[in-house]
Parts: C-alpha cells; structure tokens; sequence
C-alpha cells in the first residue's frame, strides 16, 4: 500500500512536470503572463511533490519492506540504517529518482529567486528543466519502477507495479544487502557529487537556451548562471576526486584512476564544464566565441545525460546489452534529440552570436585560453574515443576490444603537459594584447626560479625526463601564480599600509574569482606532484612469508607477526586481519593491519590496505592471500606510492579555492554604501 | 725419436673433446635449472599486469580477486616456468578469450588515428581562427600588433600595473 502510494505520488509528479513545460510554452506563445506563473507554480510543486516520493521510499528501505524490490535488492537488515538511507541512490531506480528529485531542488531554486529579474529566461529554463526531469521521471515510471513489488505467480517470481491475476505478494526473510564496496564513507558520497556536478550543469544550459530560443544572445545568460557553473564544477570535481579516494581505500590495486570507463564517464563533462569556465570568461570580457561557449554548454549537457547513460544502460558491458536494455535506447535517443535541437537552435542565432570585437595578438589572455580549450577538447576526444572504440569494434566486427591505461596516459600525457604550461603562462597575460617582450619580462623571475628548483630535483630526487619536465611545469605555475599574489598584495601592503597577511585577505576578497582561481591553480599542480610520484615512482612487490618472515621493498622491511580470522555475524562479515611490523632503514615505525572483509550475503570481499602515509610516499599493503587453514604463511603485495598524499592535500585546497572563486558577491547596494564611507581608497589591489 | 705431432693433434682433440662436453653439460644444467625454479610473483604479475580479466569488466589481471584470475596467474607461473615468453602468453590469452584480455587494441594505429586527427584539426581550425581574427585588427589600425598597447578591459591589471610602476 505504502509503495502504491510512492509511486502514486511518482506519476502525480510527471504528470505536472508535463503540464508546466506545456504551461509555460503557451504562456509564452500566447503571451500569458497568468499560464507561465501557473508553469512557475507547477514547477515549483515538484521538489514537495518528489521529496514526498523519495520519502516513501526511503521509510520502505529503512523498515525492510523486501516486498519491493529495490528495497530486496540495496539493503539487508545488517546494514546500519544510515546506509539503508544511502541505499537510495546505491540502484538503478533509486539513483534516477534521486537525479530527478535534485532536478526538482535546482529548478526550484532558480524559478524561486529573482524571478522577475530573469523574467524573460525563466519560463524556457523551466521548459528545458521540467523536459530533463520528465525524461528521468518516465525512465522510473515505465521501466524503472523503484515501488515494483515482488509476487509469486505462475512463472515464478517478478517484481509488478500492480498485482497481477493469480499471483500473492511475496515478503523475503531478509535483503540482499548494498554491495559491500559501495559501503565506504567514500561512496556513500561520491555519487551524490557527482549526480550534484551533473544536475547543476542543466542549469546553465537551461539558460544558455534559453537565451537562444528568446534571442537574448548577450552575455546576460552567462552572467546569471557563472556560479551555477561554478557551483557545478565543484560537485562534479569533488565527486571525482571522493571516488578516486574510494578506489584507493577499497578496490585495493594500489591506484587511484584506472581509466575505467565509468570514471571517464564522469570526467568528460567536467573537462568541457572546464573549458566552459575559462571560455565564458572571453565573452564577459571581450564579447567573443559566443559560439563556442553555447557549443560548450550543450556539449557539457550532452555529456552529463551521456554519463549516466554509460553508466545506467548496460552498453559498457557490451552493445547487446544496450539494445536488450529497456532504457538505453531511451537514453540514446534522448541524448539525440537534445543535441539536434540545441545545435539547431545555435544555427538558427548564429548571426547574432556573432564577436564584438577582433582577437590582437596571439599572446594575449583570450588566445591563450582559446588554447586550452583545444586542450581540453583534445582530450575529450580521447576520452570520448577510448570508451566508443571498443562498442564500435564490437559492433561492426564483432570482436570485443579494452582500452586501457596505456593508451589513455599516452595519449593525454602530452596534453596535459601543454595545459600546465598554459598555467603557467596565461595568468601574465593581458586581456586584448600582450607581447613576447611584456610577457618575457613577467615572466623570467619563476621561470629561472623553476629551473633551479628543477635542476636541483635532479641531483637530489630523479633523473627521469619525464618527471623533471612534469615538476618543472608544476613549479612554473605554482611560482607564476605565488608572483601574482605577491605582486597585488605587496601593491597592497604600500598603498593601503595593511600587513603582509590582511593584504593577502583583502586581495583575495575583493576578486574573489580570480585569486579563488589562482589556488584552484595551485591546488592542481600539488594533484599533479601526487600523480607523477604514483605513475613515475611506483614501486611494487608480492610474495609469500611465514611468521617472523620479512619483505622488502624501497627503504621498507615488513615482518609478518600473525593474522587472525572472526565472523561478525550481527554485521554478516568475516574479518581477517594481518598483523605487520613495519621499518625503514632497520628503525622501527610501527605496525599495519592489512585485512579482508568478506560479506556473507552478497558473497564479496573487500581488500583494505594497512596504509603508513606521509608526505613523501605511502607504505601500502594489501593482504592477498593465506592459508586458511594452519594460518601461517600469508602473501602480501606492497606498493611504495611516492608523493600521492600531495593529490588529496591539493584536493582539499582545492575545494578551498572553489569556494572563494563561488562564494556570492555582497548586495551591490551594499558594497556601494561601503565604498562611499571610504572614498580615498582607489588602489586597484582592492578589486 | 718421437714425433711430437701426433701428441699434438691428440691432445687438440682431448681438448675440444672436453670443452664440448662441459658446453653441452652447462646447457643442460641451464636448461634443468630453469625448468625447476618457480617464478616469483613479481614476475608474474609483470605479464598479469599487462592483461585484462577474461571476466570483469575493466580489471588487471594481476588484481582481480576472483578465483579464475588467480588461476590464470598461476597458468602465466606455469607458463613463465616452461621457458613462454611474455610475447607468448599474451598471444596464448588472445586466442583463448579473445583481444578483449589485452590492455591495449591490438591496432594501435586505428586506436591513436582518431585523437592525433582530432587535435590537428582543432589546431588546424584555430590556427585558420587566429589568422582570420587577427586581419582586421592589422589592416584597421595599422599597428603592428606587437607594439599594440593591451586592450584596457581589464581595470585591475592596468591599475596594478600603474601602482606598481609608481612603488618602483
């Protein structure tokens, strides 16, 4: 009863999504200003309306009703109820769902605020917003029904909306529990980020079309939705970087990125998303690539529906699966769909995109990040092309193919050398124009500082060419971009005789997107230092001790002590846990406890490594195997990670940085009443 | 008087004798030896590394926990022990499950073909991009673009320059 009326409230809610996208466009054709505040209306009924739904839902997963069954299916009643919660979006059903009801949250928010400001926008962002979240809604009302019920009947047992003819509900004793790898911290949060960072993108699309179906082809779109953008970026980075820390705590492979296609499926948008917020800001600043920024943000959108397609449709386990699938073809065609009538839409206003004005010199700020949006969109191309390459073999010749690591780190290697480079210089460029002479003068100081420090790391660290290169890009742009903030705050610090540190506050504060753009730029050259030391200096070795037998590895020595094996049967896991002494160089640092967790209902294991961080490296031990039986011999595999804790230190600083360049500004009339109290201040460090 | 000839040609034989004998002795112990020892793990897992598993999807083989990877290890320990070469065992694992378990395509040409394309093109399209921006602003103002002054769109850049010239 309590699942019929869930998915009651399911259809209730499509059915007045449907009605705002048809409200708003008569509104609109009719100029009814009294049908496209009912569209408003309808739209701003479906976050109630799907947080009742998702409700429902989760007081079914909390309470094990396995009758439904998404409930059987995500949850057992072992799990913690938190992670019944978090079950919600640990299926197929429940994660579309949750796609819809976050949909629902931003479309509300934007059609609440300022909604007489951006009244000529809004009632198209609630038609291409209303048409997302009705797609995803039919996916769960017609295929992906999260409320289905088990019932026995003649043939067996099937999951039904309704009950069928001659059939009786069928409750399991007990659930089949949430995948034990999907139980990390890490994972319990990683999906919502991502599903966040891609939800928020529709918003700017939803503008950007806005904007040429009413033929408003100014910045205007862009302005309104930069921090949605940003806002965007933030979840879908955060996202990445959460589920490349899952991989290293739990798949136990000594890695972070294995260029699986589900993770590219996630980086795809955020590289567009990427060039999508450097690109936007040639339009705010000099009125060009009108275009390519709208081609961006489709191509982002695009690539967030293809996302979750990738991940939803069963075609990367193979094309056949895809066509068996219920939803894939769905997907396929919707993706489509909005992509013919975006680009058709850009094609119809092409002449009003047209630039304001004329690039001058090859060096300056808007060439250079027309660069890096090549860039970026190269290695899209290879990301696109690595995933499609084996379904398109599969298809036409019937041989199944994997793209591996190999190819994409060769191929993008390259790539994202040149952008750090581009990092390095872009930051001194000028808007409008700069010079090999102005830009050479900028730049010599970091530059010859960067060589040093290189040529240092050489007789002191490495000698491999790949990674000095790698680590002389990284201090050219840490140093290019501390130059900068030295620069404006010792401007600051004379003009304004603040300190060193209230100058570096102040700076920072009053261009908040700019310096927030700078540590974003740090933040990654410290993800890059991590991921050069784990793809250049990994060093790794396995094999087989018994007890008080030793294994070595770089400056590492593990003796092997014991290893103890007990079934928690409350939580439904066998532990079995090592214990390692561990030194370096004969000292004696302490003890690791590899171990693995096996989970009796779904019959998986979990390898969690005994891991000895520090700055420089990371000591990381996975328990393989042991001899269940005498317990007295094991196998371990330890890698030797150098410098990858600068990837999750970067990350942190990361999310420090994207938050100063997001934050809101202050009211403007505020900020206005501010600077008449203080008319004398002029200095340009203050902007 | 005795000829020291023959002495001489016999012992060359004795000694060629001996040395073919120990040559062939030292292969032969090569070749036991190399039968008998058991490769490590480190060695298999440098050939598992560089294949994929017949069944998962998107994991080495040197780290899938499953129990058909840990015995297709143990086929590459076996391999490896009967004298296989990397080359071989990785052509053994093609035929058997097909080019899926390698972790590159087996045509690189077509695999890298497509990404090299694109950025030419992209680089061809920008380069034509900049050539085209560029002529109106060169035949407008006459100005050779090196000795134009930036364009001051962005107040915050001119006003620190300014401030900073004047701090000098």
């Amino acid at each position: 009863m309590i699942a019929q009326f869930g998915f009651g409230v399911l259809v209730v809610t499509f059915l007045v999504t449907l009605y705002s996208v048809f409200a708003a466009v008569y509104g609109e054709y009719k100029k009814s200003p009294s049908m496209v505040e009912s569209a408003r209306r309808a739209m701003l009924l479906t976050w109630p309306l799907l947080t009742l739904t998702a409700g429902v839902l989760i007081y079914l997963l909390v309470n094990n009703h396995y009758e439904v069954q998404f409930v059987y299916e995500v949850t057992s009643r072992s799990m913690p109820t938190y992670l019944k919660v978090t079950a919600w979006w640990g299926g197929q059903a429940g994660s579309l769902l949750f796609w819809s009801w976050l949909m629902s949250v931003f479309a509300s928010l934007v059609t609440i605020r300022k909604w007489d400001r951006d009244r000529e926008f809004l009632p198209w962002v609630i038609v291409v917003a209303s048409i997302t979240m009705a797609f995803f809604l039919g996916m769960n009302i017609f295929f992906e029904n999260p409320f289905a019920q088990l019932y026995q009947g003649f043939d067996g047992v099937n999951a039904h909306t309704f009950q069928p003819a001659n059939s009786i509900l069928v409750t399991p004793a007990d659930g089949r529990g949430l995948n034990p790898l999907l139980r990390h911290p890490g994972m319990v949060i990683h999906p919502p980020m991502l599903y966040l960072g891609f939800v928020s993108f529709v918003i700017p699309y939803a503008f950007a079309l806005a904007a040429l179906i009413t033929g408003r082809t100014d910045d205007r779109w862009i302005r309104l939705t930069r921090r949605w953008a940003l806002w965007a970026w933030l979840f879908l980075s955060f996202g990445l970087v959460l589920g490349g820390r899952w991989a290293y705590d739990v798949l136990g492979w000594g890695g972070y990125w294995g260029w699986d296609p589900v993770e590219i499926a996630a980086f795809m948008p955020w590289l567009t998303g990427t060039a999508f917020l450097h690109s936007v800001m040639i339009q705010e600043k000099r009125g060009m690539f009108k275009h390519w920024n709208m081609l961006l943000i489709i191509l982002t959108y695009s690539l967030v529906i293809f996302g979750t397609f990738l991940t939803r449709s069963g075609v990367l386990s193979s094309v056949h699966a895809f066509a068996q699938s219920a939803i894939g073809p769905l997907f396929f065609a919707f993706i489509g769909l909005s992509l013919i009538t975006s680009v058709a839409l850009l094609i119809y206003r092409w002449d009003s995109l047209r630039s304001e004005t004329t690039m001058t010199s090859l060096l300056s700020r808007e060439a250079l990040f027309l660069l890096n949006n090549l860039l970026f969109m190269s290695i899209l191309v290879v990301c696109f092309w690595g995933v499609i390459y084996p379904l398109i073999s599969e298809l036409f010749t019937g041989n199944k193919i994997t793209v591996g690591p190999p190819f994409y780190e060769r191929a993008t290697g390259p790539l994202f050398a040149s952008l750090m480079l581009l990092m390095g210089i872009a930051p001194l460029s000028a808007w409008g124009n700069s010079t090999v002479k102005t830009l050479g003068r900028a730049i010599w100081k970091p530059a010859v500082l960067a060589v040093a420090i290189t040529v240092y790391t050489y007789f002191t660290y490495t000698q491999n060419i790949i990674a000095l290169i790698g680590f002389f890009l990284i201090a050219l742009v840490i140093l290019v971009t501390l130059y900068e903030y030295w620069r404006g705050a010792n401007a600051r610090q004379k003009g304004q005789g603040e300190n060193i540190l209230t100058a570096f506050w102040n700076l920072t504060g009053r261009n908040r997107r700019r310096y927030g753009g700078y540590i974003i730029h740090i933040s990654m050259m410290l993800m890059a230092i991590g991921i050069l030391g784990i793809e250049i200096f990994q060093v790794e070795t396995q094999g087989r001790v018994s007890a008080g037998e030793t294994l070595s590895l770089a400056n590492y020595t593990i003796e092997y002590k014991e290893i103890a094996s007990w079934d928690d049967n409350p939580k439904g896991v066998n532990f079995t846990r090592a214990v390692l002494d561990v030194y370096e160089n004969g000292i004696y640092l302490g003890q690791l406890h590899p171990r693995k967790d096996y989970y009796f209902e779904s019959q998986q294991s979990m390898t969690i490594p005994g891991e000895r961080a520090t700055l420089r490296d990371d000591l990381y031990v996975l328990l393989v195997d042991w001899e269940p039986s005498t317990m007295e011999g094991a196998t371990f595999k330890v890698f030797v990670n150098p410098l990858v804790n600068w990837l999750w230190l970067g990350s942190l600083l990361f999310l420090v940085g994207i938050f100063i360049a997001a934050w809101p500004d202050q009211d403007p009339e505020r900020v206005t009443v501010r600077a008449g109290r203080r008319l004398p201040q002029t200095s340009a460090a203050d902007d | 008087m005795i000829n020291p000839q023959p002495g001489v040609a016999t012992m060359k034989r004795y000694f060629f004798a001996l040395t073919l004998t120990l040559v062939l002795a030292g292969l032969f112990a090569g070749a036991v030896l190399a039968q008998g020892t058991t490769p490590t793990d480190d060695e298999v897992n440098k050939v598992a590394k560089q294949l994929f598993c017949p069944v998962c999807e998107s994991t080495p083989l040197d780290v899938c926990p499953t129990e058909a990877c840990r015995q297709w290890r143990e086929l590459i320990r076996e391999m490896l022990a009967d004298g296989k070469s990397e080359a071989e065992i990785k052509q053994y694992f093609v035929e058997h499950f097909g080019a899926r378990v390698l972790n590159e395509p087996p045509n690189r040409l077509a695999s890298y073909a497509v990404p090299v394309v694109a950025f030419l093109l992209g680089a061809f399209m920008l380069f034509r991009g900049f050539q085209m921006w560029m002529k109106p602003s060169k035949a407008g103002t006459g100005v050779p673009v090196e000795e134009a002054k930036p364009i001051p769109q962005d107040d915050y850049i001119v006003r620190l320059e300014e401030e900073l010239k004047k701090k000098k």
